[in-house]
């Protein structure tokens, strides 16, 4: 196996918290590095930057060293190669989005002319043509955005680093953005790595998602894999299922408060449960015949969750169940109210933890 | 005319203004004004076109707008720096060298003068070296009245470039490091344009201290007509002779930097 292009070991301390995250991005590959708030994503994208020294780790790029405290080594931002597209675009607000553009160029050597034509050819491949002369506060989010990673790409970064590239824009331009965005990132040979904590935009753009939580890595793998299998609350809500630790016998799982999950996949040892809010069902009463997962539960809150309800369950198990509205109304379904909680052996997954 | 509109009816969302806000205001621009008011109403109308054209007003005119011109560019080429250093480089000792910076502000300028003798005086700790090795002699010279001025005009602009660099986002300065900038490129071409306005606003308080400036010049340079009598000197020199001319001289000072100032504020502040 080659090594990957982007190959690094992110630790940096500070006070009280500290990151400390393996992180490998090949060429041409999309990473999404996928968190909570304070989780150390952009900490993260500091320390590749250069804009964050490490504390101890590495970062290398194509084979060479561009911070290894261990041996004292040490490349500033500016010869990096390392382009990056931030939060708030933060475009120069003194230049014209063309000259924008064209200051990575210009920094490179290319005379005035030529950093000029190359920002203007990066300007029409987003769609931005019409716009060079535009200062940054005469354009909308979306259009600044857009500029801010033409600008970043336009000095042909080995590695592209995008901080919540979507997050300041309306839901519409959003959706417009995403899809161009994920044109670009296609287009690029460079290794990419995105920053955010919106698993949608993770999973519509990136290839593989790393999952950061309190700075430390806690899953990875492709968006299949990942939702599929979350291993903790985080990743669980995220993707919207239900997630248990215990211990597996067979096809029994014993969770640490005694209650026991039957599941049709079979494990040994210690495992994950999981099955979606839709596969629960409610009951007056204690349901009668099949389902073998079944507990007592107390309604602790609802919320309105697309079509349906969502019913948030307390008791032996916390529990999320997806009720239909019309279900909620017959059943004058309130909060403190006494139901039981079934879910059928088919509905759950099991996977070693 | 809308704000006095309002102040006259009190009408609108919060638009009255409370007495003990407004009596003190009006009470202190009285005090800033009035002294110009007795000027003016002192001023020799019928011999003012004679007066004007007197021998020696125009050149020491001429000399004050040059000297508080030059210093306020050896304060920008040096104040600039400095500011930056003081607002970006953490290094040992920078709360004393931010007092120093300060200390022409309150030194009185008589005071900051005779330092500036005793530095750069003929017998002073450089002035002696300089003369004998470079051949230059500050005091007494138009020279001098540059140095002089910009030595008690320099701390209002660096105050206002270290502030401005202090509320610029330092963010944009790591953007520009990302696209391969250098610190160098990164203050001419980023960090500089975006505090502008606040070199700007240092920049004009800077000429207007320097373009007033007494004690300092006439301690260092002395008071020779069109080698270092500016403005102030001159009016100070009538004083003693001629109560007129004095007043005519104050009211071509007042006149000549209200407009600079008022020209300037429109054109760099862009406030009205």
């Amino acid at each position: 196996m080659t090594a990957p292009l982007l190959d690094a070991r992110l630790v940096v301390d500070r006070g009280a918290f500290r990151l400390d995250l393996p992180l490998r991005v090949g060429a041409g590959e999309v990473v999404a590095l996928l968190g909570p708030n304070g989780a150390g994503k952009t900490t993260a994208l500091r320390a590749l930057a250069g804009l964050q020294p490490l504390t101890a780790g590495h970062v290398v790029v194509d084979g060479v060293d561009l911070d290894r405290p261990g041996h004292g080594r040490w490349v500033p931002p500016e010869r990096r190669r390392v382009g990056v597209v931030f939060q708030d675009y933060l475009l120069f607000p003194h230049l014209s989005a063309r000259d924008n553009v064209a200051f990575g160029p210009r920094r490179q050597g290319l005379d005035r002319r030529a950093a000029r034509e190359r920002a203007t050819g990066w300007l029409e491949r987003v769609g931005l043509a019409g716009y060079a002369r535009r200062k940054p506060g005469q354009l909308s989010g979306g259009q600044a955005q857009r500029v801010a990673l033409a600008r970043a790409l336009a000095v042909h970064p080995r590695v592209l680093l995008l901080d919540e590239p979507l997050a300041a824009l309306d839901a519409r331009t959003r959706l417009e953005t995403r899809a161009q965005l994920h044109r670009h990132l296609s287009a690029h040979d460079g290794a990419a790595l995105l920053v955010t904590h919106d698993p949608l935009d993770a999973v519509a753009l990136a290839d593989r998602l790393v999952i950061v939580e309190d700075g430390r890595l806690v899953q990875e793998g492709d968006a299949a894999a990942v939702t599929a299998r979350p291993r903790t609350d985080y990743v669980a809500r995220l993707v919207g299922l239900n997630l248990y630790r215990g211990h597996a016998d067979g096809h029994r799982v014993r969770l640490a408060d005694g209650v026991t999950l039957a599941s049709v996949d079979r494990v040994d040892g210690d495992a994950f449960v999981v099955f979606p809010p839709a596969a629960v069902a409610l009951h007056p009463h204690r349901p009668e015949g099949s389902p073998r997962n079944a507990w007592p539960a107390t309604v602790a809150g609802l919320q309105r969750h697309g079509d349906h309800l969502r019913v948030q369950l307390t008791g032996a198990l916390d529990v999320a169940a997806d009720v239909s509205a019309t279900a909620v109304a017959q059943w004058r379904l309130e909060p403190g109210q006494r139901v039981w909680a079934a879910v059928e052996a088919s509905e759950t997954r099991a996977y070693p933890a | 005319m809308t704000a006095l509109r309002h102040l006259s009816t009190g009408r609108g969302p919060g638009r009255r203004v409370p007495a003990a806000l407004l009596l003190p205001a009006a009470l202190g621009l009285l005090l800033l004004v009035l002294p110009l008011v007795g000027l003016l109403l002192r001023t020799p109308w019928a011999s003012l076109p004679e007066r004007l054209t007197a021998p020696g007003v125009l050149t020491a005119l001429r000399l004050s707008v040059q000297c508080a011109t030059l210093a306020t560019l050896l304060c920008l080429a040096l104040g600039v720096p400095l500011a930056w250093l003081l607002a970006r480089v953490e290094f040992p000792g920078r709360r004393v060298v931010r007092a120093l910076v300060t200390v022409p502000l309150v030194l009185p300028p008589v005071v900051g003068g005779l330092a500036l003798l005793l530095v750069f005086g003929r017998r002073g700790l450089l002035g002696g070296w300089l003369d004998d090795t470079l051949g230059v002699t500050l005091p007494f010279t138009t020279t001098g009245v540059v140095l002089a001025e910009a030595f008690v005009a320099m701390p209002f602009l660096v105050i206002a470039v270290e502030g401005a660099l202090r509320a610029a986002d330092i963010r944009y300065e790591e953007a520009a490091a990302t696209l391969g900038a250098g610190r160098w490129t990164t203050f001419t071409h980023v960090t500089l344009p975006l505090v502008a306005p606040g070199v700007a606003a240092g920049a004009v308080l800077c000429w207007a201290r320097a373009l007033g400036e007494f004690g300092a010049t006439i301690t260092f340079a002395g008071n020779y007509p069109g080698r270092t009598q500016t403005m102030p000197l001159a009016v100070y020199l009538a004083l003693e002779t001629d109560l007129d001319a004095a007043i005519v001289l104050s009211l071509i000072l007042l006149v000549v930097s209200v407009a600079i100032l008022a020209g300037l504020r429109d054109r760099w502040l862009g406030s009205p």
